[in-house]
């Protein structure tokens, strides 16, 4: 058993178990927040996408003992019922979703990925690696290739992310 | 997931020390944990070692940069220097994996990250890599992407990977401390092995050596293109990638440095190719006869026949286009 330290969306858990559980397993089983959902279970769907420590990663490819100490936010962190964080109300607005299993994960993962874009990362789709100025349609479903949508929400979903990135389509 | 103990690493001769009595390292995790889960890797011990201090990028006294171990592959696409004068190693990180995993994988983990070969991934299958000795399940069976360079009977594997292209091509090299406290380099090109006999040995490390960074000679001058051919259009691994650093004198080819992806069990260059190019003037012909050159002892297996082909366009095209005129550098 490995005892981890865990700060989720500002509130602190320690945590009391095997080494083997991964920081999802963690969020859903051990600390009851099912918000994060568990698709393929290996990285290629990108339904088990949080934030730590500013950054968007696939959180069933990582153990909870190697987060200990770290600032985590999920999808229950980004917003709630009466207050939804801006590309929640986006995604609702612009019916970004079908059946919603994957929708907390292209959340998180697009609240990260326009920090990044600010901060100039290019993505493969950049002509220039200086960065994009905007988002364009091409340069978010490049950044969001990481998240699949098995039900196709696919350009109400671009559109979403576009109206909070301040893109062009 | 079969159990295992777990400790963190204090400091590197910590971390070599429990890797020579047999433990694994965990980094990013990103490859590892999706083997550990499928049973095809079944470490009795992990070591991470993401608190040492490996995750800086800096100059070195030759003008190049010194990009530690655990950099992530996000922080070093975006890296300025890197995007300034290495766009070729940014350009085919970006061409690999995801915004999660790019950011997750770390530059030392990502030379370490194992074949694709479906019948590695399937347990129930015979590999040799996985198990040797047990046979090679990929030779009579779907091998669409598999190598057609430098395989054996015993493994037709490639590397997957993406960074170690632009890595090879740009003349790099990896830094390796072993449990003695030795420090030596090997050159990217050199990291990586064909399969041979020993399928299951990926690369050169041995038991204890700890990957500590990747050493980017100081820039060259001229042309340099990543292009990745992949089954769709982003999140995918390379059919075949082609990293490519070309300078022009006038009207001919000054140096040409070419590696590829997707094509072996490691990143391949063929420097007779590169000699056939310098020195002339960029034509259909010219570079016709360099993937003959490239591709004179290519094979292919049943469903990985067309790589061939493929990989004589995109050699054709890649050099065409960074030797046009006019080409910004």
């Amino acid at each position: 058993m490995e005892t981890t330290e865990l700060t989720v969306n500002g509130k602190r858990h320690e945590l009391e178990a095997d080494s083997r559980v991964t920081l999802l397993d963690a969020l859903r089983n051990h600390l009851g927040l099912t918000g994060t959902k568990k698709g393929c279970d290996h990285g290629q769907c990108g339904a088990c996408t949080v934030i730590v420590e500013g950054r968007r990663i696939n959180s069933c490819l990582t153990l909870a003992c190697m987060h200990d100490g770290d600032e985590i936010t999920t999808i229950e962190g980004l917003g709630e019922p009466g207050n939804l964080s801006d590309l929640q109300a986006a995604f609702v607005a612009h019916d970004g979703f079908q059946c919603g299993y994957c929708t907390p994960g292209q959340i998180c993962s697009a609240t990260a990925m326009i920090e990044e874009a600010k901060a100039g990362w290019p993505s493969f789709v950049s002509d220039d690696l200086a960065g994009p100025d905007a988002l364009s349609d091409e340069e978010i479903s490049e950044r969001m290739s990481g998240n699949l949508c098995r039900c196709a929400a696919y350009p109400n979903i671009v559109n979403a992310i576009r109206q909070v990135a301040g893109g062009k389509s | 997931m079969k159990p295992f103990t777990y400790a963190k690493a204090n400091d590197r001769a910590d971390a070599t020390s429990q890797a020579a009595d047999d433990a694994t390292f965990i980094a990013g995790g990103t490859n590892l944990l999706d083997l550990t889960k499928l049973e095809v890797m079944a470490p009795d011990r992990l070591v991470d070692i993401n608190r040492l201090d490996l995750a800086e990028i800096s100059e070195t006294d030759e003008g190049g940069l010194r990009i530690g171990a655990l950099v992530s592959n996000s922080d070093c696409a975006a890296h300025v220097r890197v995007r300034q004068v290495y766009p070729v190693l940014s350009r085919a990180i970006l061409a690999g994996a995801s915004g999660q995993l790019r950011n997750k994988a770390t530059t030392g983990g990502n030379l370490c990250q194992r074949t694709r070969c479906y019948y590695f991934y399937d347990t129930a299958m015979p590999c040799n890599k996985r198990e040797p000795g047990s046979g090679c399940q990929a030779l009579q069976g779907f091998n669409r992407i598999h190598a057609i360079l430098g395989a054996s009977e015993a493994c037709i594997a490639t590397y997957p990977g993406d960074m170690a292209v632009a890595m090879t091509a740009l003349d790099a090299a990896v830094e390796i401390e072993s449990a003695a406290g030795e420090v030596r380099l090997i050159p990217v090109r050199d990291f990586h092995r064909l399969p041979g006999d020993h399928p299951e040995k990926d690369n050169i490390l041995e038991a204890g050596d700890l990957i500590t960074a990747v050493i980017l000679p100081p820039p060259v001058t001229g042309r340099q293109i990543y292009r990745k051919v992949r089954d769709r259009a982003s999140y995918a691994f390379a059919l075949c990638s082609m990293a490519a650093v070309v300078e022009m004198d006038g009207d001919r080819i000054a140096s040409a440095a070419l590696a590829f992806g997707g094509l072996a069990h490691k990143p391949w260059r063929d420097e007779a190719v590169e000699a056939l190019l310098v020195g002339e003037k960029p034509s259909a012909a010219l570079f016709g006869r360099a993937a003959d050159q490239l591709l004179a002892e290519a094979r292919g297996y049943g469903s990985n026949d067309f790589k061939i082909a493929l990989t004589r366009r995109v050699l054709i095209a890649v050099l065409t286009e960074a030797t046009q005129e006019g080409a910004a550098a």
